[in-house]
């Protein structure tokens, strides 16, 4: 006797015994058909769609690879750089895991900055999506948490003077600064207690918190349906006899084989880093950081990875107002935190690029662009441009590059906080009923 | 949007070609698969170097990968100890290195992914008699180095005839065992030791990354042929 009235499954040949099994007991085949089978999707994604299932295809990778590391490594600052070596060397495969896991930490930030740019481009931030964007940007924030506080754990240079320089920027808050950063740090110094802390975060905080953030993000994409390079909202017309989209299409099989292509891609790229490359010519692995962490030699240029060096152009670009420092880690802070208010700060009338004005076009490419130049500049040290001629008066310090890096700060910002006046007077194009 | 997609593909090599400066480097004669040259290397950083600096990442078995037996690796090579899975450690005390050289001499396992093979390979050449340094020696892409120069020997004594323009020339001032091109060749398999010693398994890796690039292309034709197949009846 069946144990609820559900039909048996069927269509899954010799499985369907065992599916019928679990179906009656577990919310199966209702999960698969409303997420994957019977979840429709847009037919007309382009490349730009790959980036979501890329990056879940990272997060996996990332656990998969971590795990392993955590067999072999010692979160102790006597310990740390030797088992990062026993990993690379004694360890069987461990040369493999560990350029996997530190190629996925920078392929994680390629793969989202360019998620991040396709909502931004077509407009998937926007109502009924909002709430979809804001868990997006939480995994965003998440993400650097972790590649932050994992960063501390090989125990490099870069690694030490890294986590220094950034959990000192906390000690410029006025007032609580100071107790805040030995509160972070557990220590007076970044040493032994901040390593092992780091560790506990990364490998068990902030990844639960990514896989939560990761299945709200997916259940609230769910929920409304995926936007599209038009920006057409393709429940608004559903075919009269079946009640699905018309220019839907079902999730599974389409998109799971069209994403595969995706993930071939992907692996080719990413393998060819992994086994030919896995520095990239030390912007993946800093050459510092093969130089043990030593608390009594400051190396002459600190960088950090290139995923985080635009924000850093911005901080080191912002000069001290009234004797405080604390200005550029504001500005840094609302650079990131600027991306939660975007759905309301969008006034147009189209979602898509496609069908933006001139304006938007021309803010949103200088956007781009500055992003891009900025995180070249946080590479490179201050004086990488050369200074202005003598006697050209110009507020704290006479480095061009400085200057260009508060040109495009306010750029950067410029997108964002005019976005509710230049949206609203676009000359948009009208945009078709059916997708294109 | 096509516009996009080449500003993202030109920022990338233009953000790789941003890092250099500094002394002009040599180029390194580096070639992993040379396993004499690998070997001989092994014996110099034996003779020469490990008495000061310590290479505590590499085991001394680790060596039978560059064509050595353990036979031949207890006879030659290992005067420390007599684990052969022992760690290249120096004898060297941390508060003598200190006394004589300043800083105790760094460990040497990673130094090559540190400095890179063109830095140790001009390094090792530029040497040069200075009667101010504490050691006698001086160097041009390390300046008030704190390192003697141990191979001088081999090399000779060379000194800094200053120029009109820019960096002074080194000159030859005392020849050495090895005339000027026999020495260069002698750091260069040096170097070579230093760099596979920095990341052992480097000749493997890119060995199985021809594999898996195989594999995924074959992998790729059929994810493709997969999709078509699949998206035929799409519109």
């Amino acid at each position: 006797m069946a144990v609820t009235n559900k039909p048996p499954v069927t269509g899954a040949g010799p499985l369907n015994g065992i599916l019928t099994w679990f179906d009656q007991r577990f919310p199966l085949m209702v999960l698969w058909k409303s997420q994957l089978s019977e979840y429709y999707a847009p037919k007309n994604f382009n490349v730009w769609y790959f980036f979501g299932s890329l990056a879940l295809l990272v997060l996996v990778i990332q656990i998969v690879s971590g795990i392993f590391l955590t067999m072999n490594y010692k979160p102790s600052a006597e310990h740390a750089f030797a088992s990062v070596e026993y990993i690379m060397r004694d360890v069987p495969g461990g040369w493999i895991i560990r350029y996997i896991h530190s190629t996925g930490a920078s392929a994680f930030f390629i793969v989202v900055y360019l998620h991040m740019a396709r909502g931004l481009m077509y407009g998937s931030y926007r109502k009924p999506r909002e709430l979809t964007w804001i868990f997006g940007v939480l995994i965003y924030l998440c993400l650097m948490a972790e590649a932050f506080f994992g960063y501390l754990l090989p125990w490099g240079q870069m690694s030490f003077w890294g986590a220094q320089v950034i959990i000192n920027l906390f000690a410029t808050i006025p007032v609580i600064g100071e107790d805040l950063s030995v509160w972070i740090r557990g220590d007076y110094n970044v040493s032994d207690a901040t390593l092992n802390r780091f560790f506990a975060l990364h490998v068990i905080a902030i990844p639960m918190a990514l896989l939560g953030l990761v299945a709200a993000h997916l259940m609230a994409l769910h929920e409304t349906g995926s936007n599209n390079p038009d920006g057409i909202e393709i429940n608004e017309n559903l075919d009269p006899k079946t009640g699905t989209p018309v220019d839907g299409i079902p999730f599974h099989p389409y998109y799971t084989v069209k994403d595969m292509v995706g993930v071939a891609v992907f692996l080719i790229v990413f393998c060819a880093i992994v086994f030919f490359s896995p520095e990239v010519g030390g912007y993946f692995l800093e050459y510092n950081n093969f130089l043990p962490a030593d608390p009594l030699t400051t190396p002459a240029h600190i960088a950090p990875v290139w995923y985080f060096t635009p924000f850093y152009a911005m901080l080191r670009a912002v000069p001290s107002f009234f004797n405080m420092q604390v200005w550029g880690v504001i500005v840094m802070g609302a650079a990131v935190m600027i991306f939660f208010v975007v759905p309301w700060l969008d006034r147009g009338r189209t979602k898509s690029i496609r069908y933006r004005g001139p304006i938007y076009r021309g803010f949103f490419a200088a956007f781009i662009v500055s992003f891009l130049i900025l995180g070249y500049l946080g590479v490179e040290p201050t004086n990488v441009w050369g200074e202005f001629g003598k006697g050209i008066p110009v507020v704290g310090g006479d480095y061009i590059a400085t200057w260009v890096a508060r040109v495009l700060t306010v750029v950067y910002f410029a997108f964002f906080l005019l976005m509710p006046w230049y949206t609203a007077r676009d000359k948009e194009k009208p945009v078709p009923q059916r997708l294109t | 949007m096509k516009k996009l997609i080449a500003i993202l593909l030109l920022a990338v090599p233009a953000l790789a070609l941003a890092s250099s400066g500094g002394t002009q480097l040599d180029s390194a004669p580096v070639n992993l698969h040379d396993k004499l040259s690998l070997q001989r290397g092994a014996q110099i950083f034996v003779n020469h170097c490990l008495n000061c600096h310590g290479a505590s990442a590499m085991r001394y078995s680790k060596l039978t990968e560059i064509g050595l037996d353990e036979g031949q690796i207890r006879e030659n090579l290992m005067f420390a100890t007599d684990k052969v899975g022992d760690p290249m450690t120096t004898t060297l005390d941390p508060k003598e290195g200190k006394a004589w050289f300043g800083v105790m001499p760094p460990d040497l396992s990673l130094v090559a992914r540190a400095r890179g093979a063109d830095w140790l390979y001009t390094y090792l050449r530029g040497f040069y008699r200075d009667p101010a340094a504490k050691s006698g020696w001086n160097n041009t892409v390390f300046p008030n180095v704190g390192m003697p120069h141990v191979l001088w020997e081999y090399q000779g004594g060379q000194v800094l005839q200053a120029a009109e323009h820019g960096a002074g020339k080194l000159v030859l001032a005392e020849p050495g065992k090895l005339p000027p091109a026999e020495y260069d060749k002698y750091v260069g398999d040096l170097v070579n030791y230093l760099v596979y010693m920095g990341e052992p398994a480097r000749a493997k890796r890119v060995q199985i990354g021809i594999v898996v690039m195989f594999f995924l292309a074959v992998f790729f034709v059929i994810t493709v042929l997969l999709k078509k197949e699949y998206w035929k009846d799409v519109r």
